[in-house]
């Protein structure tokens, strides 16, 4: 899993961490937001996404999220963890509250992300 | 007065004593049973075994651990949370109506279709429309009624439009019911003084647009004072205008949503129309409509026939139905006993004295409690905390449960959702200006205490029966039966 | 009539507001559309007058000794009920949308989801629907979402009200195919199970049925697993208290309506919609739930939880757009439940059940009438009878007896009959005299 420094970032506050198994989840100041997280519903193994499509919904006791694939691909795991112990997206949102693993079919489109730097401009600028 | 929080906090079955009863079937024709032990349950239901006098106390008990309109002010914005008037209870419970069988011949039903007949007629007339179903259950089951009556309208014509409009301030039902139908729903950002901006609808009205879902006076309590403009674009667009009426009693009795060009509109009997609202429930609803939409009502509706009230299913263009037989009866009978109570003018005056009562709260708390809107309310008013309390880091959360512990129930929160820390407050027209003056003092009382000692006011409330809930534990292991 | 205000009230509260009028604070209306005129009486009726207009209309009224059923059944409510539910506390308050100021009604549903659950068996339920007929709808709305199929599968013998209701739900739309079971002896035709559930989101069925049949439902929701689909199954909650549970048979959604836990007819509603299903289900659940937790100082407590599902937090993505239910109705079911408990509930269904069959054996031997299907039955049954089914019908009205509803307009190919219901409200007397009425009109 990524340190949050070698991770890049979505406007929806994704992670994604590149690679022949690219990694998906929250960013650590999404799970802020959210509250404590109480539900997740994640894609099917050998589901194919769509880059900024919904493919997973979580939800805190008086919000529900959706959660956008940072790029296409297919899905090729996904952390039971979570869906059994939802906290562990609050506690650990990069290591064990990752959400979901895929193949990129387009592995340019990564390159539209927002790196770490860029990921925190974003969020102070969304702040004002 | 809530009671002192009891030791005896036990659920029904944890009281249960194998081999006790409450109550008996002796008939002796269950000797004649016949069921073949194949077809019987392998064990019996896991229910309590109670005398009579232990489930009394118990749900006696329970009942005093709840604030009610009867004994607490409860201004619920949107919710309308009016007296109930007993008389509605004792017209609904004579057994010429509850006995009444839905499938008894018209011949027998003649008292509660004249009572059908005389409802709608008076409710059509209210609302300035020509046709009206009281077949759906509640508000969001009329939205499904009447969106499926626009689309069966547009079928009808040939067209194919599948886009509602609705606004960003919406109640969450309407988006709802509109994807439950397989509609697209277009969400439309409402202006900064909270209204339904005309030039934004415009750009997204079109030959796709089925439905525009307005509710008036909007979930900030403001009218929509370009509402010609807006049905105008509504009708040039060829489409329909559905007025959600979940605020209707700001209105009634002092204008005809027709008149402004509302096609299809629901009431809740629950709300406008006095019946109880049960702890959620049952309510009633409507679809009262424009003619050209008459004839996609649901079936049966009365009519009259040389003297005799008969059920209508129909030509066949109806949409079936949204529900097993007539609709909630029940609930019906109480909205006419509250109509035959009520001249016109004192439907007006019900719109009038609920719009004054929501003003008066408006301005005995506009300095510590800013408004949203800068102008004059219709209902209700949606207030927030102001800077003083937000910088003791206190929420709308702490006022609503610093409220419980002043004996008041807590407005609408955190709705609508435009509104930052939104708290909603509906007095309704059957609140005393006293009432309103120690609401006020309270929210006052809230203020100045919390601003003194955030953290008592974060811990409240620590007068009821329980002090905060663990909701994320329910919502992550959820126990939800015994 | 329901306002406190005096003049003086009025005129001090526009003071505070700081108006002159009240037409001030309603400048944001077209003034050309304020104080039309309405075609309404002038004159409200005092209390007076309006108890005798509505003693009026409820007398217009007439009572038949009524052996109706067709999914509506007489009851006597007993009076603990209504005490109960007359309890103001209970009947004026909203949606426990504030926990800590609703305990009565958060563990009052609590109660009511565990009533339902324990009666049919199942996992987990829900705060109520509708009535039977959208919980039906809904279930099958469920198992469509779950299983992403969109053929239904259904028994001929379900109530045809909660099937128009069903397509209703699904508005019609072309997308959703129903493939109707044969009927065989007036029960599904297992025998063609298979081939039909073939791509299938679910088989619906209805037991006892709609024409009062039990169901053998024995391998049935193993048929259906072993073709993908789910089995959602409506039942009667008093025939319950004798009757196989859907829990039992492998049901993934139960439901039924509730108006039989003792509240009254009142020509259609309020009535109650009961929804249970499996624990894997639960997130499919539309509407209300209530969950057990702990206070901050670890005491048990009520709230509504699963929330995130609701048309409120969800909107367009939400399971159902259901918001009211019907709690009130909800309590009343609980209360009745817990009154008579597991020996009371199975007494009152032998009750059904013999009195349906003591019907049955006495009309049956009427020459001309004859039962129309030999299985086992619950408290109601099919009667071919001589003659016109409706014309006899009003015959026998006029005797002061409502002798069950005719079938025709339903089930044609069932020929001229009348389903007959007798509950445990119907003593023998009751019966020998629809007896010698049924005779009379023929």
């Amino acid at each position: 899993m990524p340190k949050p420094e070698e991770a890049r970032y979505t406007k929806t506050h994704e992670w994604f961490h590149p690679g022949a198994e690219a990694s998906v989840g929250i960013s650590d100041h999404a799970q802020h937001e959210m509250g404590d997280v109480v539900f997740v519903e994640l894609p099917k193994v050998g589901q194919k996404l769509e880059k900024e499509k919904p493919c997973a919904v979580v939800e805190s006791v008086k919000s529900a999220f959706d959660i956008y694939s940072p790029v296409s691909g297919e899905v090729t795991a996904v952390n039971e963890a979570v869906t059994g112990d939802p906290a562990l997206l609050n506690q650990s949102p990069l290591e064990n509250g990752w959400l979901f693993k895929l193949k990129p079919s387009n592995p340019a489109e990564s390159a539209t992300l927002m790196d770490w730097t860029a990921y925190q401009d974003f969020i102070k600028q969304a702040a004002h | 007065m809530i009671c002192a929080p009891a030791i005896d906090n036990r659920l029904s079955i944890e009281k249960s004593e194998a081999g006790r009863r409450g109550l008996w079937c002796r008939n002796p024709l269950r000797a004649k049973a016949k069921v073949p032990a194949e077809l019987r349950r392998k064990s019996p239901p896991r229910l309590p075994e109670l005398s009579e006098f232990d489930v009394v106390r118990h749900y006696t008990r329970l009942s005093r651990l709840n604030f009610s309109v009867d004994t607490h002010f409860y201004p619920l914005g949107s919710c309308t949370m009016k007296y109930n008037p007993r008389f509605n209870e004792e017209a609904a419970a004579l057994e010429g109506f509850t006995a009444l069988h839905p499938l008894a011949h018209d011949t027998c039903a003649q008292g509660t279709l004249e009572l059908i007949h005389d409802l709608s007629a008076r409710l059509v007339e209210l609302c300035g429309l020509d046709a009206i179903t009281l077949q759906p259950a509640a508000g969001a089951h009329s939205e499904f009624t009447g969106l499926l009556l626009a689309k069966a309208y547009f079928e009808a014509k040939g067209e194919t439009r599948n886009e509602i409009i609705v606004p960003d301030s919406a109640h969450g039902t309407n988006p709802a019911t509109a994807s439950m139908m397989g509609f697209t729903t277009v969400n439309i950002a409402s202006k900064p003084d909270g209204r339904l901006d005309v030039e934004e609808l415009k750009k997204h009205i079109g030959p796709k647009t089925a439905v525009l879902m307005l509710t008036m006076p909007n979930t900030l309590g403001i009218f929509e004072s370009n509402i010609e403009a807006i049905a105008a674009a509504v009708h040039e667009a060829g489409a329909l205008f559905y007025m959600d009426g979940a605020n209707l009693n700001a209105l009634i009795g002092m204008v005809k949503p027709g008149d402004f060009g509302v096609d299809l509109m629901h009431l809740n009997f629950h709300k406008t129309f006095s019946t109880p609202h049960g702890g959620g429930g049952p309510g009633a609803g409507a679809i009262v409509c424009r003619e050209q939409l008459a004839p996609f009502l649901p079936v049966p509706l009365v009519r009259k026939e040389g003297g005799k009230y008969v059920s209508d299913f129909g030509d066949g263009r109806s949409i079936g139905k949204v529900k097993a037989f007539f609709g909630n009866t029940g609930v019906l009978i109480r909205a006419y006993a509250y109509m035959l109570a009520h001249s016109a003018a004192e439907l007006g005056d019900i719109a009038r004295y609920s719009i004054i009562n929501a003003n008066y709260v408006r301005a005995l708390l506009k300095d510590i409690y800013p408004s949203y809107s800068k102008e004059y309310c219709m209902h209700e008013c949606v207030l927030a905390p102001g800077a003083d309390m937000t910088a003791k880091g206190l929420k709308t959360l702490d006022v609503a449960k610093g409220l419980l512990d002043r004996g008041f129930h807590a407005p609408t929160i955190y709705f609508p959702t435009i509104v930052h820390e939104a708290i909603m407050i509906e007095p309704t027209e059957t609140e005393s200006r006293a009432t309103l003056d120690e609401f006020a003092a309270a929210m006052r009382d809230i203020h100045d205490a919390g601003v003194a000692d955030p953290q008592t006011l974060k811990d409240a409330p620590h007068t009821m029966p329980v002090k905060r809930l663990d909701e994320v534990q329910a919502a992550r292991q959820p126990n939800l039966h015994w | 009539m329901y306002i406190p205000h005096t003049k003086t009230d009025k005129e001090e509260m526009l003071k505070s507001i700081g108006v002159s009028s009240f037409e001030e604070l309603v400048k944001q209306v077209p003034s050309k559309f304020l104080w039309p005129g309405f075609a309404l009486p002038e004159e409200s009726l005092d209390e007076t007058q309006a108890a005798a207009r509505m003693a009026q209309l409820a007398a217009g009224n007439k009572r038949p000794l009524s052996f109706l059923g067709g999914g509506a059944y007489e009851r006597y409510t007993p009076a603990a009920v209504k005490a109960i539910t007359s309890r103001t506390e209970f009947l004026t308050a909203y949606t426990p949308y504030q926990p800590e100021a609703s305990q009565g009604t958060l563990q009052a549903i609590y109660e009511f989801q565990s009533t339902v659950s324990a009666l049919y068996g199942m996992d987990c339920a829900n705060a109520s629907l509708y009535d039977g007929a959208s919980s039906f709808a809904e279930a099958v709305r469920a198992a469509v979402r779950v299983t992403g199929r969109k053929k239904i599968v259904y028994c001929a013998g379900v109530n045809p009200q909660y099937m128009d209701t069903l397509r209703t739900y699904f508005a019609h739309s072309p997308e959703y195919s129903y493939v109707r079971i044969p009927m065989k002896d007036g029960v599904m035709d297992k025998a063609a199970l298979p081939a039909l559930l073939e791509g299938a989101a679910c088989i619906a069925v209805q037991t006892p049925n709609f024409l009062g049949l039990i169901e053998d439902m024995s391998g049935v929701a193993e048929t259906a697993k072993k073709a993908g689909a789910l089995l959602v199954a409506a039942a009667d909650p008093v025939s319950l208290g004798i009757l196989t549970a859907p829990g039992e048979y492998g049901a993934d959604f139960a439901v039924g309506e509730g108006q039989s836990l003792g509240l009254p007819l009142s020509y259609g509603g309020p009535y109650l919609g009961l929804f249970s299903c499996k624990k894997e289900h639960v997130r499919q659940m539309p509407g209300r739930i209530t969950g057990m937790t702990k206070d901050k100082d670890g005491k048990r407590g009520f709230v509504l939880t699963l929330q995130a599902r609701e048309q409120h937090i969800r909107r367009d993505k939400a399971a159902s757009n259901i918001c009211s239910n019907e709690a009130l109705c909800a309590l009343a079911a609980t209360v009745y439940s817990a009154l008579y408990g597991p020996e009371g509930l199975k007494e009152l269904a032998e009750a059904n059940s013999g009195a349906a069959a003591f019907a049955a054996e006495r009309l049956g031997a009427i020459k001309g009438c004859s039962l129309k299907f030999k299985g086992p039955f619950f408290n109601e049954f099919v009667l071919s009878v001589p003659g016109k089914a409706d014309a006899l019908r009003e015959k026998a009205l006029a005797r002061g007896v409502d002798i069950g509803l005719p079938l025709a307009p339903l089930f044609p190919e069932l020929g001229e009959t009348l389903l007959v219901c007798a509950t445990e409200t119907k003593t023998e007397a009751d019966i020998l005299r629809l007896e010698t009425v049924v005779k009379e009109a023929i």
